[in-house]
């Protein structure tokens, strides 16, 4: 299909106000009479909570309330399941402990709340949460993966006599009948530690219940405003029309903004309905590192079998998959690490264990990657090492297993984590593979550059790691398009927007129905009085999900607006084109109704209206996917490491990127720059250290290193198009692509660079440090 | 308020008088006292850069000064830039490239930028990296930021 808007490279519609400082953040929220709110954390990962005195805290001028659990009386309850175990799967264990508002009895990672202190300003909230007086008994922490699970351990949850939060098995075909024609066996165990999303803005809430109209309005820097809207009318006893929850401009999101109900989200609604007054909170980044949720820390036993040709005869893992403290959240994570473990390849035997485990830790949940990027490492570092067993070429291994062109949709006989089969919808594989050797120049800076720096003492390492992504998954999302009398088109959908460009990539999608400017349509995401139906945005699902609402919704108003515009021009509607805000008739530009006159006629003040008709210009639609839309690609990079320093050049970084159609082609490139920055930061710079005692080592942006200006490299991106066959648009998502195969393509590339050391990694994220380790242990065993 | 501050300050040409707690940060002083939300606090420790504003022409990291501190100065905020119908030549150039997503460290970029742009008109990629090597994006990977800087040089020193 030949688009005129769809596919070109639009610039935002919401830039200028992001960009002249007009944009609305949730920490720009001011309301008359509004207080602050600041809360005393635990410093404690594991302690017993003994007493709790807010007596100088409240003598503090300009303190109005302390409140702790005891205050909160019926109102304190855990927050939410959010994802339950996959209800298709047999022997599930899961036992769900979820987040508490305020901690009653025991604190159970670092950084749980104790105390809120409701003050005239956040200066003086702050001054007076120093004030409280709590008494603790510390406990014996548990932050191991496995020591957790040993007989005697410490336990998180004293009700339980486990740390073990969820267990399951999936098998596809049969493993251990096909390790018995194996000619190779390769057996490794993984270390995979804990990153944090760091969005630029922290998260915030202003909540403000209107005691005379009953009505509570939230800002909230929430991925999923719909959601907490339904959540808190639930928990405050109002109906869902009685609550309003707004997800204005939100300062990145990454993941963690998804965490429905974090404490702070229960806490401030129930606050301003007890006082009657606005009250606002505003993360800092302390907070943000201890109480915002984080991911990837996984322990993986793998096996995986190989004939002596190279052919993957099966994979088995057992995955150790650390929650935090609770688990609110399911299984997401663990079950998208299971599904990508298997990565581009045709794995016909797999048997894959996930154990869950609760440590004194803060709460994992998905950030961008969301346990793709493990699944990814693993089966992309058991080919790097399985080639080199087999003495086979690393491309050559990886060309060998491909899931070929002819075998999609290629079901994996597994459940994915929207519990239902992993489904490959679409790939084209070896092209793509071909252009990023091509991209990169493989052959000749194999045979010939490599070489020459080599000889003249250069540590020059290459390396190419393709990855799949399932996005796009249900359950739904819609949309609402509709023309108004000034000919502008208003829309709306229930995603929130954190910078992937929704109002310029939906509004394209609205332009190519109606033929107006992009301009000229208003979108509205993440606000639930102006569309109040959806999940959220997640699991790089909004081009694809509410993408193709969107664009159902479009077209349901384009046929009403060609139906009546047929009756008033005297034209059958094939004979008609909308362009330039009107409808024409072909080849007669001067028969045309603009398309606002339409919306006049379609909402009259007089006259009968058709039975069975409805007024206006307007339609709402929802689409929901019976399964994903599996997007595709591959990144290969040449650097260049000191042995002296450890510090890394990047000489040269591509990227090959199948998204399906394109809505935008300079977002697409943005989401996958982006997608790489993090994924750098994984592979080499960022890692949470928690200490012993489950104390974060690391809490600031001083210490905790995510990628600046200078340690990016210049991205080469080439698009390829397989389009998703099960969506009108043939959409991909691509918004956590870029951050997936990057810590298998460091480790590929370092281990080519530093050939000479016969260096194996087995762990992400590395750091200069760890890599001087490494090899340190390298040269001298003992 | 028992301890206040008095102090004069021009922001984006305006002058403002106002009394403050003398431990108000600047950022919250623009935030909050004038209502200048375009500047944003990520990180309050000065690392991100997000809250970066022009002190009589210079960058400075305003959640690391206290209000008084600029007692008798000029201030210039991404809202001194241009406007939502005449955008300055830099922000021109940041739509253009979709040098920014999210958009929260946006204008700690833009303010970081003006007065470099004006010693250093024709800048190297490097030399990019280094000037905005202060502000950190988790957003944009900063290559579409590098093409609209390159662009901004170009349409300002035509």
């Amino acid at each position: 299909m030949t688009y005129k808007v769809i596919g070109k490279r639009v610039k935002r519609v919401e830039d200028p106000r992001l960009l002249t400082g007009q944009a609305l953040f949730v920490g720009d929220v001011t309301l008359p009479d509004m207080l602050h709110a600041a809360f005393l954390r635990s410093d404690y990962a594991h302690a017993k909570l003994i007493s709790i005195d807010v007596n100088l805290a409240l003598e503090v001028s300009g303190v109005v309330a302390v409140y702790t659990a005891a205050d909160m009386g019926d109102a304190w309850e855990p927050g939410p399941p959010l994802v339950s175990p996959p209800p298709t799967l047999e022997n599930v264990v899961f036992n769900s402990r979820r987040q508490v508002p305020l901690v009653k009895d025991k604190v159970k990672h670092a950084g749980e709340i104790i105390a809120v202190v409701v003050a005239e300003s956040r200066y003086i909230a702050e001054d007076a949460v120093e004030e409280i007086l709590v008494e603790f008994e510390p406990l014996p922490v548990v932050v191991d993966l496995e020591k957790c699970l040993e007989p005697g351990s410490v336990l998180v949850h004293d009700d339980l006599d486990t740390n073990l939060a969820a267990h399951l098995v999936q098998n596809k075909g049969d493993y251990e009948s096909a390790r018995k024609g194996a000619d190779l066996i390769i057996n490794r165990r993984f270390q995979l530690d804990r990153g944090a999303a760091v969005a630029m803005e922290n998260r915030g809430i202003v909540a403000d219940w209107n005691e005379k109209n009953q009505h509570l309005t939230v800002w909230d820097a929430t991925q999923s405003p719909i959601p907490i809207r339904n959540g808190l009318a639930a928990r405050l006893g109002l109906t869902q029309r009685q609550v309003r929850v707004i997800a204005p401009f939100v300062g990145g999101g990454f993941g963690p903004k998804i965490m429905m109900f974090y404490a702070e989200e229960m806490v401030l609604p129930w606050i301003t309905m007890k006082l009657g007054v606005p009250i606002k909170w505003i993360e800092d980044r302390r907070e943000n590192f201890y109480a915002t949720t984080q991911e990837r820390e996984q322990i993986h036993e793998v096996e995986m079998a190989l004939s002596k040709e190279g052919h993957i005869l099966g994979i088995k893992q057992t995955i150790i998959h650390d929650t935090g403290a609770f688990n609110p959240y399911g299984l997401t994570t663990p079950l998208n690490t299971q599904s990508h473990s298997m990565g581009a390849y045709d794995v016909q035997n797999y048997s894959s264990e996930v154990i869950v485990v609760f440590t004194n830790k803060t709460i994992v949940t998905p950030v961008r990657g969301a346990g793709r990027p493990q699944g990814i490492y693993i089966v992309e570092r058991l080919l790097d090492i399985a080639a080199r067993e087999l003495e086979l070429d690393l491309m050559e291994i990886r060309r060998l297993n491909f899931i070929p062109p002819d075998a999609f949709p290629y079901e994996h006989k597994i459940i994915d984590q929207a519990f239902v089969p992993l489904i490959l919808d679409s790939g084209n594989y070896e092209p793509a593979f071909d252009k990023a050797l091509e991209m990169l120049g493989y052959e000749d800076f194999i045979k010939k550059e490599q070489p020459r720096l080599r000889a003249e003492g250069k540590h020059v390492g290459i390396g190419i790691v393709p990855f799949i992504e399932t996005t796009g998954v249900g359950p739904y999302e819609g949309a609402r398009v509709s023309v108004e009398p000034s000919g502008k088109i208003s829309a709306a959908t229930g995603v929130g927007t954190q910078g992937q460009s929704h109002m310029t990539s939906f509004a394209q999608i609205i332009a190519e129905h109606l033929g107006v400017q992009v301009t000229d349509v208003n979108l509205v995401t993440g606000d639930t009085a102006e569309f109040q139906w959806g999940t959220g945005t997640f699991a790089s699902r909004g081009a694809v999900v509410a993408g193709n609402a969107v664009n159902a919704a479009a077209s349901d108003v384009r046929q009403k607006v060609l139906k009546l515009a047929s009756k008033i021009l005297e034209t059958p509607e094939k004979e008609l084109e909308l362009e330039d805000g009107m409808v024409r008739v072909v080849d007669i530009p001067d028969q045309s109704i603009s398309l606002g006159e339409l919306a006049l006629l379609a909402n009259p003040l007089r006259g009968a209206v058709e039975p069975g008709t409805e007024p206006g210009l307007e339609s709402t639609k929802y689409f929901g996917p019976a399964f994903g839309a599996t997007a595709f690609g591959v990144h290969g990079m040449i650097l260049e490491v000191d042995p002296e320093t450890m510090m890394i050049k990047i000489r040269k970084y591509i990227t090959v990127e199948d998204c399906g159609t394109m809505i935008n082609p300079l977002v697409v490139e943005g989401q996958i720059h982006g997608g790489v920055s993090m994924g750098i930061g994984n592979a080499y710079y960022e890692k949470l250290h928690y200490d012993e005692n489950g104390q974060l080592l690391n809490a600031n942006l001083a210490d905790y290193l995510i990628p600046g200006s200078t340690e990016m490299p210049h991205i080469d991106v080439h698009h390829a198009n397989t389009p998703a066959p099960n969506n009108e648009l043939g959409t991909k998502g691509v918004g956590e692509a870029g951050a997936i195969p990057v810590p298998a393509l460091f480790a590929q590339a370092l281990e080519n660079a530093l050939h000479d050391y016969e260096l194996e990694i087995l762990e992400t994220p590395l750091s200069p440090n760890r890599l001087y380790e490494l090899l340190h242990k390298q040269e001298d065993p003992s | 308020m028992e301890n206040t501050f008095a102090i004069s300050v021009t922001v984006n040409g305006t002058p403002y008088q106002r009394s403050v707690d003398p431990r108000t940060l600047l950022s919250d002083f623009l935030r909050y006292d004038l209502g200048l939300t375009g500047t944003h606090v990520g990180c309050e420790h000065g690392v991100c850069g997000a809250c970066t504003v022009l002190l009589d022409g210079e960058p400075v990291r305003s959640c690391l000064l206290f209000a008084p501190q600029v007692d008798g100065h000029e201030i210039l905020t991404v809202e001194g830039l241009g406007t939502l119908d005449d955008l300055h030549p830099l922000q021109e150039a940041f739509r253009e490239t979709h040098a920014l997503q999210c958009g929260f460290c946006t204008p700690g970029i833009l303010t970081t930028l003006l007065p470099y742009l004006e010693e250093n008109p024709n800048p190297t990629e490097e030399e990019i990296r280094e000037a905005i090597s202060g502000n950190l994006c988790r957003c944009t990977g900063y290559q579409h930021i590098i093409d609209a800087v390159k662009l901004a040089a170009e349409n300002m020193n035509p």
